[in-house]
């Protein structure tokens, strides 16, 4: 049971950093930390995809002649892709939060509640 | 002939990347900017359908590799429905905010990216690229949510960013889940790949549900539908219009492209309990969201709301998974994307006109804005499903195909949505017509122009349209809903 927690132990990671990201996320008011907690859940799907592609014994994929086991390429490209994906999210939201504050004085997503103005409906 | 299909991707991203160097000379270049790339990303969409309905599906592999390694895009009459309602819809939109707003050139940059990333969205066969377009599409969509100008605006953009993207980051692992179960990106090479595999071994069920539940965030079902009433609230009202219309729409037709053409009915025939459960998340949907919307007293989140139930009639058709299911939600979800535009833009009309937002101000606006009104009651009914709009097919087929398979909650919850959504669209029709309200004569408003009229009329027609030519519809989708896609 050790070696097998040992042996998947990027994935224990992986869950752990999903579930803390989204835990973040979800219940902090603070609209940063929202951004932050999303991250670090991001980060987790990424680490998922770059444990997949470790191969025991493997190195990085500069092919020569009689060089192998290679680790798989393909998931890090597709992670490098992710990554500038979560970037260009997060910088969006910061530039969001930052707008929030000049007009509503505030990061917290509680003290959003009480808009002026707004219809308010029987929920 | 398959060359234009990158086409129908770069050709709104050449204008996008040449928008903000216009815009240092010229102030108002983003409409007609928009407009002309409009135009002709419609004329493409059009060569496009026109092609897979005379010679079949066609297809294309980007750089020219072997398909299993390269990106394919290719375009059944399945895709080329969704295409061409991108591209209609996006055209009248731009009808509403030539008046009606946005008109900064940001949004228009912002409109173009949209309409790249929903296209992308529609003809992609890899379903890593997917991902892309559906980033690319929804960070257009956040920011385009941001362009409201009341102080709700930046919140709610806020808030369906970060629902968004988790719903996209499930679907990232999801597919993770298959390349590790499969070893390629490419959708039919995958479906041939999990016949080897098996389609009832863990991975493949944890991809499943993943990939389900991340576009069932973009769909916004019940319960990840909770960014949904606040952004099309805060949205300006053209922009509510173009996204209500399409970014759910297309995310639904990711789901049922995947469902298609990676999976295959193989799926549910042997995990029973993936369909069922799947049935079940629909129907969920499909009482809460009308249930929500009845107490809705703000018209565009009441809208939003109805939303929420007629997605979950559409993925009730797709999880039936029969041929007539199937067809019946394609009908529906392209139907109600075409009614729900032109609601929108009504309601923005109204809103523009009058000032009203809520069911209760709409009392006896009818004579201050005789052809919205006439359009939007029209819609309403063409959304609660009275034929002969196309609102009704899409219901019908559904609700014959659960009868035939015994799926009797389903044909039950659809029927129960229906009588609800009378009940909520009849009390704004009688609002509209039948009572006289007590409105202060304002003379702040009264800006509204032929263009964002016709928005409302234009959809209202092209849902009879629809209605009338359901049964083509239905025998053109045919083939490519059948079986593993091209």
């Amino acid at each position: 049971m050790t070696a097998l927690l040992a042996s998947r132990a990027a994935f224990l990671v992986a869950v752990v950093l999903l579930g803390l990201g989204l835990f973040v996320l979800i219940d902090d008011p603070n609209l940063l930390k929202k951004i932050l907690g999303l991250n670090v859940f991001q980060t987790g799907i990424f680490l998922v995809y770059v444990a997949a592609a470790v191969r025991a014994g493997g190195r990085s994929p500069l092919v020569v002649e009689g060089g192998g086991p290679y680790v798989n390429p393909l998931p890090h490209v597709l992670i490098l892709t992710a990554i500038v994906v979560g970037v260009s999210v997060t910088a969006l939201a910061a530039a969001l939060v930052a707008r929030i504050h000049a007009e509503r004085a505030t990061v917290r997503a509680d003290e959003l509640r009480d808009g002026a103005g707004e219809v308010r409906d029987r929920e | 002939m398959s060359e234009v299909l990158p086409w129908l991707v770069v050709a709104p991203v050449v204008p996008l990347a040449s928008l903000p160097i216009l815009a240092f000379r010229f102030d108002r270049v983003g409409w007609p900017v928009a407009a002309i790339t409009a135009t002709v990303h419609t004329a493409l969409a059009t060569w496009t359908a026109w092609t897979v309905a005379v010679d079949g599906p066609t297809r294309f592999v980007v750089g020219g590799l072997p398909a299993r390694l390269g990106i394919e895009l290719a375009a059944d009459a399945l895709s080329a429905s969704f295409l061409l309602l991108v591209s209609l819809v996006g055209l009248w939109v731009l009808a509403y905010t030539r008046r009606g707003g946005p008109r900064s050139n940001l949004s228009y940059a912002l409109y173009l990216a949209l309409l790249a990333g929903l296209s992308g969205l529609c003809i992609t066969r890899d379903v890593f690229n997917l991902y892309v377009f559906l980033e690319i599409s929804g960070l257009a969509g956040y920011a385009l949510v941001a362009l409201g100008d009341g102080r709700d605006a930046a919140p709610a953009a806020l808030r369906y960013l970060l629902v968004g993207t988790v719903g996209a980051s499930l679907y990232l692992l999801g597919i993770g889940y298959l390349y590790v179960a499969t070893g390629t990106l490419n959708m039919s090479a995958m479906a041939a790949e999990l016949v080897a595999v098996g389609h009832d071994g863990r991975l493949v069920v944890a991809a499943f549900a993943f990939v389900t539940v991340g576009l069932g965030v973009k769909m916004a079902l019940f319960p990840v539908h909770t960014w949904k009433p606040d952004a099309y609230r805060a949205a300006p009202a053209g922009i509510a219009a173009l996204l209500a219309a399409l970014v759910s729409t297309v995310a639904g037709y990711a789901f049922l492209r995947l469902l298609l053409s990676v999976f295959t009915a193989t799926l549910f025939g042997v995990n029973p309990l993936l369909g069922a459960s799947l049935r079940a998340a629909a129907v969920l949907s499909v009482g809460a969201g009308a249930v929500l919307a009845v107490r809705q007293r703000d018209v565009r989140r009441m809208l939003a709301y109805s939303s929420v139930s007629q997605f979950g009639v559409a993925v009730a058709g797709f999880a039936l998974a029969t041929p007539l299911g199937l067809a019946g939600g394609v009908v529906h979800l392209l139907g109600h994307a075409v009614m729900k535009s032109g609601a929108f833009a009504a309601v923005g009309v109204v809103e523009a006109a009058t000032g009203a937002r809520t069911v209760d101000e709409f009392a006896g606006l009818a004579t201050d804005v005789p052809v919205t009104s006439g359009a939007l009651a029209a819609l309403s009914f063409g959304l609660v499903g009275i034929p002969p709009l196309v609102g009704f097919f899409g219901k019908w087929y559904i609700v014959l195909s659960a009868v035939r398979s015994g799926a009797w909650i389903v044909a039950a919850a659809v029927l129960a949505s229906t009588l609800l959504s009378l009940s909520y669209f009849g009390r704004l029709v009688q609002r509209l017509y039948l009572e006289s309200g007590s409105r202060p004569a304002d003379t702040r408003y009264g800006a509204v122009s032929a263009g964002m009229v016709a928005t409302a009329v234009v959809a209202a027609l092209v849902a009879l349209g629809l209605g009338l030519a359901s049964a083509e519809l239905v025998e053109l989708l045919r083939p490519s809903l059948s079986g593993v896609g091209p």
